[in-house]
């Protein structure tokens, strides 16, 4: 290694990334890495499987499906279980879909808490995972920039602030009592460029959607959707139109909005960040419903 | 996995990324209290590096009316106030990490506040940090804040400081006040050994010598505050230091790879270097440093790798591998300084858990030498250590570790404490050095041992522990038990509490800490007794699960008998036998288990008995036929 002498930021943060793998695997029971198809995640795994080189990583991927993931991601997640060789859990909040929530109906708020936040409870509870990786960073969003490496959480999922444990230098404290787990976060100090710029320099698949290409999208109250599939319901006036979109993060399609765009490469997609004028999560519908309400989903036990 | 080649570079963006590729890293500590102006100092490098986005500036404007302190005008400071409950106080608790960049490096940023919980937070924003930025209000100078929180970083280890005089606006950007402030600085800085300080005078609210100089401040000739954080150099010792990797992990895919996991903590490796395992002490050569990009040459300090050895020795997790002509010292004793971080108190006596590198082993504090005042600096005499407190100790472990001294090597002198019940991280340490007397005294090895002393009384030896409130029975049952195996001809000895405080725990009071030491002496006691061959009873209120906990561990598997002496408090209370609950109520007793001081349950005790039900002479039958069935009695 030419460069060992000084490692590069991008360095420094793989190897905290790998050393946090290590620490879990050594001290958890039953972990599993919450993977959601996404860049962060895509990364996450790639830093995973660096880790744990050349052994195969020791834990399941979970995919926590609302079933309003767009089909390119379907796709793309069983392609990269079954090229690693993981196992993979797909796990659906069977009681959610029976009473059949849907964004639609019940508003994007609901549907989250149905089959994301309650979903992943569930899983985590019927398969006794007691620690879970998750992609989120620090610089998200101003209630996560105090969230710990290491998120302690109650039997009952809950997210205590005052139960949260201080985490001085590199010394991770993952003990728990039975019932209690652990929600690890490897890329906490990440940054969404950080991120695009591993990537790139790692050359890690994406799901195709990060890249723009033309797909039919509506505008709805000031963010284009794609019309992924037949279960978008059109309200009047409403006419597909085919536009050079990507999108910045990847949700549930109803929920995530496009950004019109050129950038059909990585290099691309970072210069356009790098005069990008919006945080991420702009895209996203959840995070408006209310101020912090973030945190009170983190409260109730999202990640 | 490959890495993206370099041809494969487009436009000018790949001309950035490839410049980027070679960014440094830099993560510092900001410090200062609530109105020093710290927040909008944050929210101004932010601002200004273009780490806003613009939804996050709408967002602000929509704060700065709600929230906002500074009127109509854009309130940096709310940029980084982070959870809905702090915002609406005008606090902020816990250490906040922020992330900007420049073009010549990234910034990860550990904002900690300045209000009563501060010792913890800042220790724990500072215990990662390169540096401290100390803001001090132009107007105000130093104060004992300032002190504190520049003790607190030297103590943590950082050696750089930057001494940023703030609100120069309001002195009229003058440079007779920022020259007086910094030689009063330098003074107290001289005194904590804190020698590499650069002072910038700034004014965070409209950004001089933050970013840029600016027109109003044309005497001052030193970098911008965003020059020097971009330009210090903090990386270059730790590399150049002998190498040393804790592992964390043992890699074994099949059975030709045996693979060591670790972060390397100082120095380099390459293969063929011979390296040291310690704390064993066998020596063995690095084979190949294996990453999923490809066999390395070398590694270096921060890089996570898996190494290989030229020989099959037994490694494990926690062990550390280091240069074996440089290898770190092992000891299980030290003097450390501790930080506490809990609510409830450090007690001299208690055994914790202690994380340091990769290992976890037991530790007893013994004794608390002495607390530090962070304002002043003065040394006071201390029994225990409340949130926040900062004292010097001995630690003794129950098994020796490699260790540097945490000025040094912060990675393997720091560690952390962690409570055996509650599983939380109570308390953070510094190793100094190791203590000599451990290695002075040699465990005398001996040829007639336990077993066979138990087996010349035709017993085997164990410990009956029996705990519960005062007036609980605990001695009316004991001496019923004891009574029962002296008619069976089986040699015993009853520790009673009352006894052993007139005699070998005659020097201690009641209060928490001095509960804990009374047990371990009896515990102690206990054990040297079923060294002996004896079976020993032991009636101890022995309030606390965690020291219960602590006599047990003295034992070995099947020795260790916890008798649930289990009598509700009303009914101890209504006996009170000796007329203690009555002065306890009336307050002429301190600390009294049941009234003003905690009985804690125990969880899952070998023998449990209801006095509610049973008399004292069926509860000792209960305890003789437990004995039995476990093989302690056999026929006589």
């Amino acid at each position: 290694m030419s460069r060992a002498e000084s490692l590069t930021h991008l360095d420094r943060l793989e190897a905290e990334s790998i050393h946090i793998f290590r620490e879990v695997i050594a001290e958890c029971d039953k972990p599993v890495m919450l993977y959601s198809i996404g860049k962060d995640s895509a990364v996450m795994l790639h830093l995973a499987v660096k880790a744990f080189y050349p052994a195969t990583p020791p834990f399941p991927l979970l995919h926590v499906d609302t079933t309003w993931k767009f089909r390119a991601m379907y796709e793309f997640r069983d392609a990269v279980a079954k090229r690693l060789g993981l196992e993979l859990i797909v796990y659906v909040n069977q009681e959610g879909l029976a009473r059949g929530i849907n964004p639609f109906t019940h508003g994007s708020r609901l549907h989250t808490d149905v089959m994301k936040t309650q979903a992943l409870r569930q899983a985590l509870d019927a398969h006794g995972f007691d620690a879970a990786f998750g992609g989120a960073r620090r610089d998200e969003e101003k209630s996560r920039a105090k969230e710990r490496i290491f998120s302690f959480r109650s039997a009952q999922h809950r997210w205590d602030p005052r139960q949260q444990r201080p985490e001085l230098w590199s010394l991770y404290n993952a003990r728990h009592r039975p019932g209690e787990s652990v929600r690890v976060f490897p890329l906490s100090n990440w940054t969404e460029l950080d991120v695009w710029q591993y990537i790139w320099r790692e050359n890690i698949a994406i799901v195709p959607l990060y890249l723009a290409a033309p797909r039919p999208v509506v505008e709805r109250d000031g963010a284009l959707i794609m019309v992924d599939d037949e279960r978008l319901p059109l309200r009047e006036g409403e006419r597909p139109v085919l536009k050079k979109v990507r999108f910045r993060t990847l949700g549930c399609y109803p929920l995530t909005g496009a950004i019109e765009s050129n950038a059909d490469t990585v290099e691309g997609v970072i210069a356009e960040m790098l005069a990008a004028r919006t945080s991420e999560r702009e895209g996203r519908v959840i995070d408006r419903d209310t101020a912090g309400s973030m945190e009170i989903k983190k409260l109730e036990g999202y990640f | 996995m490959a890495r993206r080649p370099g041809a494969a570079v487009v436009r000018d963006v790949g001309a950035y990324l490839k410049a980027h590729d070679h960014m440094s890293l830099l993560r510092f500590i900001t410090c200062g209290s609530v109105d020093d102006g710290k927040s909008t100092l944050i929210g101004r490098l932010l601002y200004e590096s273009k780490a806003i986005f613009d939804d996050q500036l709408a967002a602000l404007d929509e704060d700065t009316k709600r929230f906002g302190t500074r009127g109509a005008e854009l309130d940096l400071a709310l940029l980084v106030d982070g959870l809905t409950a702090e915002r609406e106080q005008g606090i902020t608790i816990d250490v906040a990490y922020r992330y900007f960049a420049t073009p010549k490096r990234k910034f990860i940023v550990a904002d900690t506040p300045g209000h009563e919980q501060y010792t913890r937070n800042m220790v724990t924003g500072a215990s990662n940090a390169d540096l401290a930025v100390i803001l001090v209000d132009a107007r105000k100078g130093v104060l004992t804040q300032t002190r504190r929180h520049s003790y607190l970083a030297r103590l943590l280890g950082i050696s750089q400081v930057v001494l940023a005089v703030n609100k120069m606006d309001l002195v009229g950007y003058g440079r007779a006040v920022f020259e007086g402030v910094v030689a009063e600085y330098r003074a107290f800085g001289a005194q904590i050994a804190l020698t590499e300080i650069t002072p910038i005078p700034i004014s965070a609210v409209y950004g001089d010598n933050v970013t840029r100089h600016g027109a109003n401040m044309p005497w001052f000739a030193g970098p911008t505050l965003i020059e020097h954080l971009e330009s210090v150099e903090v990386e270059a010792r730790l590399a150049a230091q002998p190498f040393r990797l804790p592992v964390q992990w043992v890699n074994r895919p099949n059975g030709d790879f045996r693979g060591f996991c670790g972060r390397i903590v100082s120095g380099s490796v390459r293969p063929g270097d011979r390296v040291r395992i310690l704390p064993a002490g066998r020596e063995a050569s690095i084979a190949r440093i294996v990453t999923a990009d490809g066999d390395l040459e070398a590694a270096v300090a921060g890089q996570s790798v898996t190494l290989t050895l030229g020989s099959e020795i037994d490694v494990g997790r926690g062990d550390v591998i280091a240069a074996a002509d440089a290898a770190p010292q092992v000891a299980s004793q030290f003097e450390a300084t501790l930080v506490w971080l809990a609510d409830e108190p450090m007690l001299q006596g208690r055994a914790y858990l202690m994380k340091a590198g990769a290992r976890t082993v037991s530790a007893t504090v013994t004794p608390l030498k002495h607390k530090i005042n962070v304002n002043t600096l003065e040394h006071t005499a201390a029994e225990r250590l409340e949130l926040n407190d900062i004292g010097v100790c001995e630690l003794e472990l129950d098994q020796p570790i490699a260790f540097e001294p945490y000025e040094e090597n912060r990675a393997l002198g720091g560690f952390i404490l962690i409570d055996r019940i509650s599983n939380g991280t109570v308390g953070a340490g510094l190793i100094h050095f190791a203590l000599r007397r451990s290695q002075n005294v040699h465990w005398q090895a001996l040829d007639v041992d336990k077993k066979l002393r138990a087996r010349q009384k035709g017993q085997r030896a164990c410990v009956l522990w029996l705990t519960g409130l005062s007036g609980a029975g605990k001695s009316t049952i004991a001496n019923r038990i004891e009574k029962q195996l002296a008619a069976e001809g089986r040699h015993t000895y009853l520790l009673d509490g009352d006894n052993v405080r007139h005699g070998l725990n005659k020097d201690l009071g009641f209060a928490a800490q001095d509960r804990v030491e009374n047990i371990r002496r009896v515990a102690e006691v206990a054990r040297l007794m079923v060294d002996a061959g004896l079976i020993v009873l032991v009636s101890f209120i022995s309030p606390f699960r965690a020291e219960r906990r602590m006599a047990r561990a003295l034992f070995e598997p099947g020795e260790f008998f916890e008798v649930f002496v289990d009598t509700p408090l009303p009914v101890a209370e209504g006996r009170d036998t000796k007329g203690l609950y009555r002065k306890a109520r009336r307050g002429e007793l301190k600390n009294f288990t049941g009234i003003d001081s905690p009985y804690e349950t125990p969880e899952r005790p070998e023998i449990r008995i209801d006095t509610t039900r049973l008399s004292a002479e069926e509860a000792a039958a209960l305890v003789m036929s437990q004995l039995k069935a476990a093989g302690v009695t056999g026929p006589a």
